[in-house]
C-alpha cells in the first residue's frame, strides 16, 4: 500500500486504527518526493526534519486519544504564506533569505488540527502567473505529462497534491490561483468567500482579491481542510466575524431541490470543444443527483479580465512597495545611496512579471490616469457584481469550465503576457466579486490532460459548492485523481482503472 | 501608442525599479499591448456607477487601544540585511 497516495479521510481512518503511524506516513510521503520531486518539482523548500517531529508529537497525540482534525496528515503550504522558523520565498528572489518569526494563522490553525508540514510548495512569484513559469526557483510541472505547465499560482500546491507528494495543500487565489492549477491537475481546490479564511501572514498581492484555500485529492478532504482553516480572526480586519458551519455536514446531501445556472458567456469563444464536452457531461451528472439546470447571463464576464489587471497591479504596487532592502530580504550592499540601495535591491530581487505588474500598477494610479484606469476598472467591478447578484435570483449556484483549455505546453504563451492573462477569463470575475468557486476534476482531454468543473456560489455559501461537488464526484467516480507518468506499474494500473471509471459520454 | 518607452522609464523610476534600455523597450511593447486590451472597459458606460473597492461591504475594525503581545525587538530585527541590535541600518541619508 502506498500510504502516500491517500485521502486525509482514508489516512486518518488507519491512522486512527493504529495501523499506521503518522512517523511512517511522513517518511512515505518523503520517500516519494525523492522518487518523483526531480519530474516534478513542486517544493521550494522541504523542511524534514521539523515535519517529523510533529509526525511524532501527532503519533503521541493519536495514542492518547487527543488527536486534532488533521492529527498526523503531511501537508505542503503555498510558499507565500508565512511559516515559523522555516524560509518562506513568496517564489521570488527578493526573499531568499526571508525565514518569519511567526506563522500565518492558517499555518497555525493547521498546527494545532495536528498535521504535519512538509514543505513549501513552488508558486509564481508572489502568486503573479497562471503557469508557474514565474517562478525563482524552477518550475513545477503538470505530474499528468511533465512538457506541460502545472498552472498558477498555486501550481507546486496541485502538482504536489496530484503527484501524492503531499497528501493535501493550501494555495491561494486571486484570479484563479487555486481554482486553475487544480483543473490543470486533476486535483479538487477551493477558493472560499473572501473574508472566511484569515489573510495574517499571508505575503499580500492584491489584498481585496487574495483568498486562502485548500487543494485536496477529494471535495470530502476539502471540507475536512474547510473545518481547520475558516473562521475570523483578529488579526485579519478584513476576516468576517460570523459562524463557521461544519463543512462536512454539506456532503452526502443529494441535489434534489437545487438550481444550478448554466452562465452562457463562460461556453463562448475559444473553449476548447473537449473542455466543453466534459463540462457539459458534469452538468448532466449534477442533473443526475436531482439538480435543475437554468441558463443564467453573466453579460460582463468579457470584461473581468482588462479590469483585473488594471486593480490587482495597482493593489500590488503599493503592496510590494514594502520590499525595499531594510527590513528583510535581499539588499544590494553596494549601493551608495538609500535611493540607489531601494532601486537595486528591488530591481535584482524582482523577476520580470512581477516589475510588469509594479508598472502597470504605478502607471494607473499615477496623476492623470487614475480616474480613466482605476476608478473605470473598479466601476466595471460594480457591474461585474452586480450581473453575480442578478444570476443568483435564479440559481443557488453556477456551473462553467475553469479554463477554457487545458494545460499548455511550458513556453508557450512565456513571451506573451497577454494571452497568458486572457487564460484567467473564467476565474478572476469570482475574486473580484469576493464568491467562493471550486474546481473538481470532471474528465479528461484525449490527449490525457485533467478537466476540471467550476462551481460559483453567493458569499459564504461554500457548503452549497461542497454539496454539488460531493455530488460531482460521486457521479462522475473520479475519486482521488491519479497520473500515469510518474508512479510504479502497480499505480498506472489504479489510476487506469480509476480512468476508465468516469463514465464515457 | 498607449505608453511610450519614456513614460514606462518615468513610471519605474517612480517605483524605485531600474530598467535597462532593452527592458524599457520590451516592457513598452508589452505594456502597449496589455493597456490597448485594457481600453475595452470604455465600451462600457459607467457614469454615475460606484467603484467597488471590497467585495464585501466592510466597515472600520476598531479595537481597544490596548498593549498586546508583540515580536520581540531582536526578533523583529533578525531578517534585516543590516542592523546593530537596535535599529535598523541603512545608507546615510544626510
Amino acid at each position: 500500500m502506498n500510504v502516500d497516495a491517500l485521502t486525509i479521510h482514508e489516512l486518518q481512518n488507519l491512522l486512527s486504527k493504529g495501523e499506521v503511524s503518522s512517523v511512517e506516513t511522513t517518511e512515505a510521503v518523503y520517500k516519494r518526493i525523492e522518487q518523483c520531486e526531480e519530474k516534478v518539482g513542486s517544493y521550494i523548500t522541504l523542511c524534514r526534519e521539523q515535519a517529523l517531529e510533529q509526525a511524532k508529537a501527532a503519533d503521541k497525540r493519536i495514542q492518547d486519544g487527543n488527536d486534532g482534525a488533521l492529527c498526523g496528515v503531511p501537508v505542503s503550504i503555498k510558499d507565500v504564506m508565512c511559516t515559523k522558523g522555516i524560509r518562506t520565498t513568496a517564489g521570488s528572489r527578493i526573499l531568499e533569505p526571508f525565514v518569519p518569526p511567526y506563522d500565518a494563522t492558517v499555518v497555525e490553525k493547521l498546527k494545532t488540527a495536528g498535521a504535519v508540514i512538509i514543505g513549501k510548495a513552488g508558486m509564481d512569484e508572489f502568486a503573479m502567473g497562471s503557469s508557474n513559469e514565474n517562478c525563482a526557483y524552477g518550475i513545477p510541472r503538470n505530474p499528468w505529462n511533465t512538457d506541460h505547465i502545472c498552472g498558477g499560482s498555486s501550481g507546486g500546491s496541485a502538482a504536489g497534491v496530484a503527484a501524492d507528494e503531499c497528501i493535501a495543500s493550501l494555495g491561494s487565489d486571486t484570479g484563479g490561483s487555486i481554482r486553475q492549477p487544480a483543473s490543470f491537475c486533476g486535483v479538487v481546490g477551493l477558493k472560499p468567500t473572501y473574508g472566511r479564511v484569515s489573510r495574517f501572514g499571508l505575503i499580500a498581492y492584491a489584498s481585496s482579491l487574495d483568498q486562502i484555500g485548500p487543494l485536496t485529492k477529494d471535495v470530502h478532504d476539502c471540507a475536512l481542510m474547510m473545518n481547520v482553516i475558516a473562521g475570523y480572526d483578529r488579526k485579519d480586519s478584513t476576516s468576517v466575524n460570523r459562524e463557521t458551519p461544519d463543512y462536512l455536514n454539506a456532503l452526502s446531501k443529494g441535489l434534489k431541490g437545487m438550481t444550478v445556472g448554466i452562465p452562457e458567456e463562460y461556453f463562448g469563444e475559444g473553449l476548447d470543444p473537449e473542455v466543453d464536452k466534459a463540462v457539459k457531461n458534469g452538468i448532466a451528472a449534477l442533473r443526475e443527483a436531482g439538480a435543475l439546470t437554468v441558463p443564467v447571463s453573466l453579460p460582463h464576464t468579457d470584461y473581468g479580465v482588462a479590469a483585473y489587471y488594471i486593480i490587482a497591479p495597482a493593489e500590488a504596487s503599493s503592496n510590494l512597495a514594502r520590499f525595499d532592502g531594510v527590513r528583510y530580504g535581499l539588499r544590494d550592499m553596494d549601493a551608495a545611496s538609500l535611493v540607489e540601495m531601494y532601486s537595486q535591491s528591488r530591481s535584482q530581487g524582482f523577476g520580470p512579471e512581477v516589475k510588469r505588474r509594479i508598472i502597470i500598477g504605478t502607471y494607473a494610479l499615477s496623476s492623470g490616469y487614475y480616474d480613466a484606469y482605476y476608478k473605470k476598472a473598479s466601476q466595471v467591478r460594480t457591474l461585474i457584481v452586480d450581473d453575480f447578484k442578478k444570476a443568483f435570483e435564479h440559481c443557488d449556484i453556477l456551473a462553467s469550465p475553469v479554463t477554457p483549455t487545458t494545460a499548455w505546453r511550458i513556453g508557450e504563451k512565456a513571451d506573451d503576457p497577454l494571452s497568458m492573462y486572457l487564460s484567467d477569463v473564467l476565474t478572476i470575475p469570482t475574486n473580484l466579486a469576493g464568491l467562493p468557486g471550486i474546481s473538481v476534476p470532471c474528465g479528461f482531454s484525449s490527449a490525457g490532460l485533467p478537466i476540471g468543473l467550476q462551481m460559483q456560489a453567493a458569499h459564504f455559501n461554500e457548503e452549497k459548492l461542497l454539496q454539488a461537488a460531493w455530488n460531482l464526484e460521486q457521479e462522475l467516480n473520479i475519486k482521488s485523481v491519479k497520473n500515469d507518468n510518474l508512479a510504479d506499474s502497480e499505480w498506472n494500473e489504479t489510476s487506469k482503472s480509476r480512468k476508465r471509471r468516469i463514465r464515457l459520454q | 501608442m498607449k505608453i511610450s518607452a519614456d513614460e514606462v522609464s518615468h513610471v519605474a523610476k517612480l517605483a524605485r525599479l531600474n530598467l535597462s534600455a532593452e527592458e524599457v523597450d520590451t516592457m513598452a511593447g508589452q505594456l502597449d499591448k496589455i493597456l490597448s486590451y485594457v481600453a475595452k472597459l470604455d465600451e462600457l458606460d459607467t457614469q454615475g456607477i460606484e467603484p467597488t473597492t471590497h467585495a464585501l461591504s466592510l466597515h472600520n475594525a476598531f479595537r481597544e487601544d490596548q498593549v498586546s503581545e508583540s515580536l520581540p525587538q531582536e526578533t523583529a530585527l533578525a531578517n534585516a540585511p543590516q542592523q546593530n541590535g537596535e535599529a535598523f541600518i541603512v545608507p546615510r541619508v544626510i
